[in-house]
C-alpha cells in the first residue's frame, strides 16, 4: 500500500516535470547535466523514503570524493613536491654540486610521512604516532603566540578601545559577562551569578542570531538545486 | 484541541512539500523584491576596488566544498567578474583538495566571458597543497616555496604575474571564501602573524560568528551567505562591470518566501503546543 | 617506549616552535621554513589515513555481509575509478594519457581533464544537494522543535524571527514607510553589531584561551588523545 502511494506521488512529480519541460523549458542537450540532475533527483527520493536510488548516490558520492582528494593530493602534491624535485628537477642539484642539505630537506619528511603506511601492519601500527606527534607538536608551538594576538590581545583591545555610546556599553557588558558564564561556571551566587545570568542572555541572543542564519543558509542551498533543476536542466527559468 | 493534537502529529512530509514550494514558485512567478546593501559588503567591495588595477594582486582563497557551493560561488563568480572586467589580478588557491575544485569550476564558468583573461598574466591558479596552517605561513615567507608550480604544473618564476610577488608584502588583500572555520587559520597566521589585510565571504551558518573580527578590523569587510553574494552582485552591477546573470539576486524572492514558511511553521508549531499542553493539564489524552 | 617516543617528539618540536616565533635571526627563520617544508610534505601522507579507514570500513562490511553490503561496492568501486582518472589523466591540466585520448577518440573534454568533468557533474551536484536536504529537515524541526519553553529560549527566538525576517528583502520592505532606524535591516545590523557581536567575542575569546591551553598542554604530554588508544 505504502508503495503504491510513494509511487504514485513519485510519477506524479515526473509528469509535472516533463510538462515543465515541455511546455516552458529547453531543457539541456548535455548528457552530464542530465547525470547531474538524476543523481540530483535521486538525492530528494530520500525525502520520501529512504530507498535504492539515495542509497546508491549516497555511496557513489563518497567514493568519488575520497578518489577525487586522492587524485588532486597526488597530481598537486606529491608529485610537485616529492617526485619531481627528487627524480626529475632534481632541486638538490645546484650548479652540478650534490646538495646533502637540499636533498634531506626532500628525504626527512617524506620518510617521515611514510611512516604512517605502518597503519597496514599490526605490530609496527604505532609508528604512525611519530609523524602525528611531530605534526601535532610543531603546530601547538606554533600556534600559541598568534592565537594570544588574534584571539585574545586585538579582541581586548576592540573591546576596550571604544568610542563610548549606549551601544558600545551594551557590547562591553556582553563580553565582560559572556566571559563570566564561561569561566566562573560552577557556583552562579551574588554579582558573579548576576553576570553570568546576563551572560546567558547575550548568548541566547547570539545564538538566535546563528539559528536565523543558519535557517537561511539551508535554504540557499536548496534554491542553488532549484536553480540547477530550472535553469541548468530544464531551461524553464532564464 | 484535537485539531491541534492532529497538527503536532504532521507527518513531516507535509512539511517538506510546503518547503519545497515556497522555494520552487517564486522562481517561475518572481516578485523582484528591492535589495538593500549593507555596509560589511559595501566595506569589501571598497577594499577590492581600492587595489590599483594591473597592480598587487588579490589573493582568493576558495575554501569551500560542493556542499556550500551555492552559497558562496556566486561570490566567486561576482569577484573575478569584478577582477578580470577592472584588470585587476586574481591568485587563486585552496587549502582544502575540495576547494581546489571549486576554483577551477568556477574559471571553467567564467572564462568563456573573458577570452582575453590570461592565465599567469591576468590570474594564477595555485591548486592545492596540504598542511593548512602551514601553507598559509609559508605563503608569508614566500610564496614559490608553498607552491613550487601552478595547479597546471608551470613553475611560478615563468609566469609573468608572478615576478615580483614573494610574499603577502606583495599580495594587495586576501578574500578568504569559507564554508568551515578555516578563517580563523587566515586571520590568525596571514593577519596576525605576518600583517596581512583580509576580507571573507562565508556561509550564513558561520556569518555572526565572525562579528567580533569584523568589529576589530581583522576582516575589512564581510559577504555572509546568499543575501551578501546578492549584495555584491548588485554593486558589481552598479558600477557597470557586468550584465550576467545574477544567481545570488535570483534566488532572493524564494529566500524571502520560504523564510516566512518558516516563521510561520514556528508560529504554528508554537499554538500547537502550546494548546496541546493546556488541553494536557486539564488532564486529557496525552498526545505523543 | 610506543608512547614515550611520540610524547618526546611533541613536546622538543613544540618548544623549540615556540622558542622560535620570538627569534628572527636568519638560521631561525630557515629552520622555521625547513620546518613549514616538512609539515606540507608529512600532510601529504596524512590522506594515506583516510583512505585506509575508509577501506577498511567498506571491506568489513561485504566481508561480514552487513546490510546494505552491496552499496560498499559503489564507494570503493567509484573511489578507484576516480582515483585512476585523476592519477593517470590529470588533476587540472591534462596529462599524455588524457590527450592521447582526445587526440585518438576526439573527445571534448571543456573541462580540461577527466577528472574536472566527473568533479563538475557528480561531486559538486550530489554533495550541493546532499546538504540541501537539510532545508527540508530544519523545516521540519522548525515545526517540532523551537518552543517558547522558557524565558531564554523566547529571546532565542525572538531574535531569529528577527533576523530571519530583516535579513531578506521582504523584511526590509515590511518596514520601509518607518523611520530610518526602524528599518528592520538597521535593527539586524545593530543585534549582529553589538549584543551578537559582545557574546560571539567572548566565546571567541574563551575558545582562544582554551585552544592555548590545549597547545599547552600536547606540548607538555598532559594532552594525549591524539596518540590514540592501545599502549
Amino acid at each position: 500500500m505504502k508503495e503504491r502511494k510513494g509511487l504514485i506521488i513519485g510519477s506524479v512529480i515526473m509528469i509535472a516535470i516533463f510538462v515543465l519541460m515541455f511546455i516552458k523549458g529547453e531543457p539541456s542537450k548535455s548528457i552530464m547535466v542530465w547525470i547531474a540532475a538524476i543523481l540530483t533527483l535521486s538525492i530528494y527520493s530520500f525525502l520520501y523514503k529512504d530507498n535504492v536510488f539515495y542509497k546508491f548516490a549516497e555511496h557513489l558520492f563518497v567514493g568519488v570524493s575520497v578518489g577525487y582528494s586522492v587524485s588532486v593530493v597526488w597530481q598537486n602534491a606529491f608529485i610537485r613536491r616529492v617526485f619531481d624535485p627528487l627524480f626529475i628537477t632534481r632541486t638538490y642539484i645546484v650548479n652540478d654540486k650534490f646538495s646533502l642539505y637540499l636533498f634531506l630537506g626532500i628525504v626527512i619528511p617524506t620518510l617521515l610521512g611514510l611512516l604512517m603506511l605502518s597503519i597496514f601492519t599490526k605490530k609496527q601500527a604505532w609508528l604512525i604516532r611519530i609523524p602525528i606527534a611531530f605534526v601535532v607538536g610543531s603546530y601547538a608551538g606554533m600556534g600559541i603566540a598568534p592565537s594570544f594576538q588574534a584571539n585574545i590581545f586585538e579582541q581586548t583591545r576592540s573591546t576596550l578601545y571604544v568610542t563610548l555610546s549606549i551601544s558600545a556599553s551594551i557590547m562591553i557588558v556582553g563580553v565582560i559577562s559572556t566571559l563570566v558564564y564561561f569561566f566562573f561556571s560552577k557556583e552562579h551566587k551574588g554579582l558573579l551569578g548576576k553576570t553570568a545570568n546576563l551572560g546567558i542572555w547575550f548568548i541566547m541572543i547570539a545564538f538566535g542570531a546563528s539559528f536565523g542564519y543558519t535557517v537561511m543558509a539551508r535554504i540557499s542551498l536548496l534554491i542553488g538545486r532549484m536553480q540547477f533543476l530550472l535553469h541548468d536542466w530544464l531551461g524553464v527559468i532564464k | 484541541m484535537r485539531f491541534w493534537e492532529k497538527v503536532m502529529k504532521l507527518d513531516r512530509r507535509w512539511i517538506f512539500l510546503l518547503i519545497g514550494l515556497a522555494v520552487l514558485i517564486p522562481f517561475l512567478k518572481p516578485l523582484k523584491l528591492p535589495l538593500t546593501i549593507t555596509k560589511p559588503a559595501k566595506d569589501v567591495f571598497d577594499a577590492v576596488e581600492n587595489i590599483p588595477p594591473e597592480g598587487p594582486p588579490l589573493l582568493i582563497a576558495t575554501d569551500y566544498a560542493p556542499s556550500t557551493a551555492p552559497e558562496l560561488d556566486p561570490m566567486l563568480y561576482a569577484l573575478l567578474r569584478q577582477c578580470f572586467t577592472s584588470k585587476r589580478r586574481v591568485i587563486l588557491l585552496a587549502l582544502y583538495p575540495q576547494g581546489a575544485g571549486m576554483a577551477q569550476a568556477g574559471l571553467d564558468f567564467i572564462l568563456p566571458e573573458f577570452p582575453e583573461a590570461k592565465s599567469g598574466v591576468d590570474y594564477v591558479f595555485l591548486g592545492y597543497q596540504p598542511g593548512i596552517q602551514a601553507i598559509v605561513m609559508y605563503i608569508g615567507e614566500d610564496v614559490r616555496l608553498a607552491f613550487p608550480t601552478d595547479a597546471y604544473g608551470i613553475p611560478l618564476d615563468s609566469l609573468p604575474m608572478m615576478k615580483n610577488i614573494r610574499n603577502y608584502d606583495d599580495i594587495a588583500l586576501i578574500i578568504d571564501l569559507a564554508g568551515s572555520s578555516i578563517p580563523i587559520t587566515w586571520v590568525t597566521y596571514a593577519v596576525a602573524r605576518y600583517g596581512e589585510l583580509m576580507a571573507v565571504g562565508v556561509t550564513a551558518v558561520s556569518a555572526a560568528q565572525y562579528y567580533p573580527y569584523l568589529d576589530s578590523g581583522q576582516f575589512v569587510g564581510m559577504l555572509g551567505g546568499l543575501k551578501g553574494a546578492a549584495e555584491y552582485e548588485k554593486l558589481i552591477k552598479q558600477k557597470g562591470y557586468t550584465k550576467a546573470r545574477e544567481i545570488a539576486t535570483i534566488g532572493m524572492d524564494a529566500q524571502s518566501i520560504a523564510h516566512l514558511v518558516i516563521l510561520f511553521l514556528i508560529i504554528i508549531g508554537n499554538i500547537a503546543f502550546f494548546a496541546s499542553k493546556s488541553h494536557k493539564k486539564k488532564g486529557g489524552p496525552i498526545g505523543s | 617506549m610506543r608512547r614515550k617516543i611520540p610524547l618526546a617528539i611533541a613536546f622538543v618540536f613544540g618548544i623549540i616552535m615556540i622558542i622560535q616565533f620570538f627569534i628572527p635571526h636568519r638560521i631561525s627563520v630557515e629552520f622555521y621554513r625547513n620546518m613549514l617544508n616538512a609539515l606540507v610534505i608529512v600532510g601529504i601522507f596524512y590522506y594515506i589515513l583516510a583512505v585506509s579507514s575508509l577501506i577498511r570500513v567498506h571491506r568489513g562490511k561485504i566481508k561480514r555481509k552487513k546490510p546494505g553490503w552491496g552499496y560498499s561496492y559503489v564507494t570503493l568501486i567509484s573511489l578507484v575509478v576516480t582515483a585512476v582518472i585523476g592519477v593517470l589523466g590529470g588533476a587540472y591540466q591534462a596529462t599524455r594519457i588524457t590527450s592521447w585520448f582526445v587526440q585518438h577518440f576526439h573527445w571534448q573534454i571543456e573541462q580540461g581533464t577527466g577528472l574536472m568533468v566527473i568533479y563538475t557533474y557528480i561531486q559538486i551536484p550530489m554533495g550541493a544537494t546532499m546538504f540541501s536536504l537539510l532545508a527540508f529537515f530544519i523545516a521540519s524541526a522548525a515545526f517540532r522543535a523551537f518552543k517558547a519553553r522558557s524565558l531564554t529560549a523566547v529571546l532565542l527566538l525572538v531574535t531569529a524571527f528577527v533576523v530571519m525576517l530583516g535579513r531578506v528583502p521582504i523584511g526590509a520592505l515590511l518596514t520601509r514607510r518607518l523611520p530610518e532606524i526602524f528599518h528592520l535591516t538597521n535593527i539586524v545590523e545593530w543585534i549582529l553589531k553589538y549584543p551578537n557581536m559582545a557574546a560571539q567575542r567572548g566565546i571567541l575569546m574563551g575558545i582562544g584561551l582554551g585552544m592555548i591551553a590545549t597547545s599547552l598542554k600536547i606540548i607538555l604530554g598532559i594532552e594525549r588523545g591524539y596518540l590514540g588508544g592501545g599502549d
